[in-house]
């Protein structure tokens, strides 16, 4: 690691962190699985095993209910086969719906107690569980900044840092289960409030058989003092993560949360079914972005997770904001629509979205912009690059609803593909229901440009550096969005994500 | 919702109501061929429905239903119909049937002509392996089953055999004179290698029209079409144009679509030779509670080849403009050149604008792009004019021709398209 030994590290940054940052080589990285005992619910789907979820949580009889009334609707459902995927058949009772270390079968008070296996695991990947300055330890960044971090492994939440902290401003922070337990009246207010049970088919899923994730309550007027993260580890196999995450800024809030997540590398493939809701009320700001670096099988298309993901956020007073920024890299199968419903007057609305297909991926990815409030606002910029035999879609609504007057939607779809083999897709929706909002929508479709190639080799770049540069390039107006540390991440991801796809 | 397998068995029961006890036409041994199949189409496609992602923007139920609902006649006021001024070989259908006494003699130099009527008797006919090839093609990757009803049923319609250079353009007119009449006429073109020549089509047609226009352009042919849908109210329609273009040929396209109740334009162009170009265009102008899609799907087959959809549409009172374009690149088609332009001015509150512009790309080395606005009339334009002292409704006029101006100027031939120009501007002259 030459790159690393020039590097001053910070104190109290482990190594490993700095080189998941920094490493521009080698293809997967997150694919080694932690050897760690785990106590497994039964095989299959049933009434049972939401009954033991529910049980295994401790929860309430209202929230049994409410998760065998979303099994049932998923019973009665299909599942959905718009999205230009091509998904095999799933077959429900061959996963897992409940994994847990054994060693978190007596809940640990603390972090530390927690088994040291899996905080090493967090370690290796490079999130620090030990309260301390994170990440952005390389000579020249900023003052490194605190993020606090809810790390779920499997099914469950392994704890929370910076809790304290958090709880002094006023803000919760924690594992979902926790909330239930802790906090069950805004719980019950909002589960549900933006992804209703029946929703679609994966959150159907999701709402009957959840297991865990991160909860988070910002008070009224408070900035929240740190930005929150959740990091997701699959690891057992043939296991099904499906974590819910709750986010509500009351009025004047603000928060910026961050959500990372890898898997070990498998020959098989693994079922990802989350759902986020976000709720903003009068003033608040949401931020909310994601690497999404699930493994995405191997070079033949074999193995990888499937990710079938519902977000929304329901700007649901005046002037409340929400901006997703998202980094799609990983997963086999890619199906994530995060939206905005923009409820208020003076709401806003960003999606920035960068989605890298190599090999044989599959991402159909995009955003929703529902305008309902007077002058709402909406910008939606989405880059999609394919390569090898990957499949990239775009899709995404605009809609200005009659009383949407004077709003306002901008987006624009920019498609680089690498190689003869993958395709490039634009599917948007434009629904323009009242004539004073203006819509805009533009999108281009090229491939690597041979000047900018040219260029960058005349310079003693090799092929794929060059490309990798381009491509970030390319991506640039969305990677500026991101926090810092995860920019930097995601950088590198862009360039290991393309690895092979050139020559 | 409805389990989808539940939904296609309702499609195709409702097809199999609407198809019992119907007769297909008498006809040679080729037309027969081709009409089974198409029958067999429809009745495996089953009816469309607004649950088809096809149809999302637009109800079909009025196209597929087994009665027309009757609808009045629109007085024109004395306005002479489109293209009128032009020396051309007029062939009339009145309400979908052929008028032998209205219509020029079919004689024109470098051109043949016959109607479906008597092609459809004989045993041999150059339209034999032509006759609903294109739109069996045309029903992948997306089913079209009310272009297999038209082709299973329809006896009315012109197959032109283009083989020179004709002189005047051939001009398809369609009156409309019964308040109940159904339609279905069914064209068949061929324009022969190296060979070119204007289609001008005009009036209303029916009070419920399902029309086909199956044109194949061999390799450095040439095809204008220009279409201006009349005027009527109340009237409900779709129109299918199914195009093959060889190598190195052209295909030019432009519809006017003004008022009707329903009127959907279905263009499915397929680019099959190299270096081929197809641009597709269309005005609209929506002012009631009208309901007008413009549906469109390019696929370039072969490398090389060009694609334009631009489609501008004015709509107010209630009116709703649908436009679904989509380019797709097949492997093969390298250097490709696709563009597409969908945009709509809301001249009020109630107006609708609905539209899904695709990109489907498997080839690499392309350069496509698409982009579609909606908004209402520029308040700094009309300020700019109003300062010069024109008008506010004057200005506003203005302001909307020169929006339209730009899928007008896709028309090769500047005399049609100021011919439909001045059209145009006497409109919203006279309706303020």
């Amino acid at each position: 690691m030459a790159v690393l030994d020039e590097t001053q590290m910070r104190e109290g940054v482990d190594r490993e962190t700095v080189e998941t940052v920094q490493s521009m080589a080698g293809t997967y990285k997150h694919g080694w699985e932690t050897e760690i005992e785990m106590d497994f619910a039964p095989k299959g789907l049933n009434e049972d095993i939401v009954r033991l979820i529910s049980e295994k949580n401790n929860e309430p009889e209202w929230l049994l209910e409410w998760r065998l009334d979303a099994y049932r609707r998923w019973l009665t459902m299909e599942s959905p086969d718009w999205a230009m995927l091509n998904i095999p058949e799933i077959d429900y009772q061959e996963q897992y719906y409940y994994a847990k270390p054994k060693s978190m079968v007596e809940k640990p008070k603390s972090l530390d107690d927690v088994d040291p296996k899996l905080l090493e695991t967090y370690a290796k990947l490079g999130i620090p569980l030990k309260e301390q300055m994170l990440l952005a330890g390389v000579e020249g960044a900023e003052e490194g900044r605190k993020v606090a971090v809810d790390a779920v492994f499997d099914s469950v939440s392994l704890g929370t840092t910076f809790k304290k902290e958090l709880a002094q401003a006023g803000v919760i922070f924690c594992s979902i289960s926790e909330a239930v337990q802790d906090h069950p009246e805004l719980v019950k207010k909002y589960l549900g409030s933006v992804v209703p049970q029946n929703d679609n088919y994966f959150a159907a899923l999701n709402s009957a058989v959840f297991s865990d994730g991160s909860f988070v309550y910002i008070p009224a007027g408070v900035k929240c003092p740190m930005e929150l993260s959740t990091y997701f580890r699959i690891n057992a196999e043939n296991t099904g993560q499906f974590e819910r995450t709750l986010i509500v800024a009351e009025k004047g809030s603000h928060v910026s949360y961050l959500e990372g997540c890898t898997a070990p590398k498998r020959d098989t493939t693994q079922l990802h079914a989350a759902v986020v809701e976000i709720v903003i009320l009068e003033d608040a700001e949401v931020k909310y972005s994601t690497v999404q670096n699930w493994f995405p099988g191997d070079e033949n298309g074999k193995g990888g997770i499937y990710n079938f993901v519902t977000k929304r956020a329901d700007c649901r007073e005046d002037r409340a904001k929400v901006m997703w920024t998202q980094v799609e890299t990983g997963s086999a199968i890619t199906w994530k629509y995060p939206s905005c419903i923009l409820r208020g007057d003076d709401t806003q609305g960003e999606f920035y979205s960068i989605a890298i297909a190599n090999n044989w991926q599959q991402a159909d990815t995009g955003t929703k912009m529902v305008h309902l409030g007077k002058n709402s606002r909406s910008r939606i910029v989405s880059k999609g690059i394919s390569a090898g035999h990957a499949q990239n879609t775009y899709r995404g609504l605009v809609s200005m609803h009659p009383k949407a007057k004077e709003s306002r939607n901008y987006t624009q779809c920019d498609s680089l593909l690498i190689g003869d083999k993958c395709g490039a897709h634009t599917v948007p929706y434009i629904e323009v229901r009242n004539a004073s909002s203006r819509v805009e929508h533009e999108a281009t479709t090229s491939k690597v440009d041979d000047d900018q190639l040219f260029y960058c080799r005349q310079r003693g770049m090799d092929e794929e550096e060059a490309v990798a540069l381009v491509v970030n390039g390319f991506c640039k107006e969305v990677l500026q969005e991101l926090p810092m540390e995860f920019a930097m991440e995601a950088q590198a991801l862009v360039a290991i994500s393309l690895e092979g796809s050139v020559g | 919702m409805m389990p989808r397998a539940k939904l296609k068995a309702q499609k195709v029961e409702a097809a199999n109501a609407l198809l019992e006890g119907r007769a297909l036409p008498q006809g040679g041994a080729w037309i027969t061929r081709a009409r089974s199949a198409a029958e067999k189409r429809v009745r495996e496609l089953g009816l469309p429905t607004k649950r088809d992602e096809y149809w999302r923007y637009t109800d079909p139920r009025r196209l597929t239903a087994a009665d027309v609902e009757p609808g009045a006649l629109h007085d024109t006021q004395g306005e002479p119909p489109a293209f009128d001024a032009f020396d051309r070989v007029k062939l009339v259908f009145v309400d979908g049937v052929f008028d032998a006494d209205a219509s020029d003699p079919m004689a024109l130099e470098g051109v043949e002509i016959c109607q479906l009527s008597q092609a459809a008797m004989t045993d041999l006919h150059w339209a034999r392996d032509l006759y609903g090839s294109l739109e069996a093609r045309g029903q992948s990757p997306v089913e079209r089953p009310l272009a297999s009803l038209n082709t299973a049923y329809a006896t009315q319609g012109v197959l032109i055999r283009i083989t020179g250079k004709p002189e005047k353009p051939i001009s398809l007119i369609y009156h409309r004179e019964s308040e109940t009449s159904d339609a279905m006429v069914h064209h068949v073109i061929r324009v022969e290698s190296g060979a070119e020549a204007t289609i001008l089509e005009n009036g209303p047609f029916a009070t419920r029209f399902n029309q086909v226009m199956e044109v194949d352009i061999a390799d450095g042919g040439t095809l204008h079409h220009i279409r201006a849908q009349g005027r009527d109210h109340e009237r409900v329609g779709c129109a299918h144009f199914f195009a093959r273009l060889g190598a190195g040929s052209h295909l030019k396209s432009f519809t006017l679509t003004a008022n009707g109740a329903l009127i959907r334009n279905d263009s499915v162009i397929w680019l099959d030779g190299a270096a081929g170009s197809a641009h597709v265009a269309g005005a609209t102008v929506g002012d009631g509670a009208f309901h007008h899609d413009d549906t469109v799907f390019i696929t370039h087959g072969a490398p090389r080849c060009e694609s334009r959809q631009v489609f501008k549409k004015v709509l107010r009172r209630s009116a709703v403009g649908v436009f679904q374009g989509k380019i797709l690149v097949n492997q093969v088609a390298q250097l490709t050149d696709g563009y597409q332009i969908s945009q709509s001015l809301l001249l009020d509150e109630d107006a609708q604008f609905l539209a899904k512009p695709e990109l489907e790309i498997y080839a690499d080395d392309v350069k496509c792009s698409h982009g579609s606005t909606s908004g209402e009339i520029d308040s700094n334009q009309l300020f700019y004019l109003r300062a010069r002292g024109v008008p506010e409704d004057t200005a506003k006029t203005l302001l909307v021709l020169a929006f339209l101006a730009e899928a007008l100027d896709e028309i090769a031939e500047p005399a049609y398209a100021e011919d439909l120009r001045a059209r145009l501007e006497a409109w919203f002259e006279r309706r303020g």
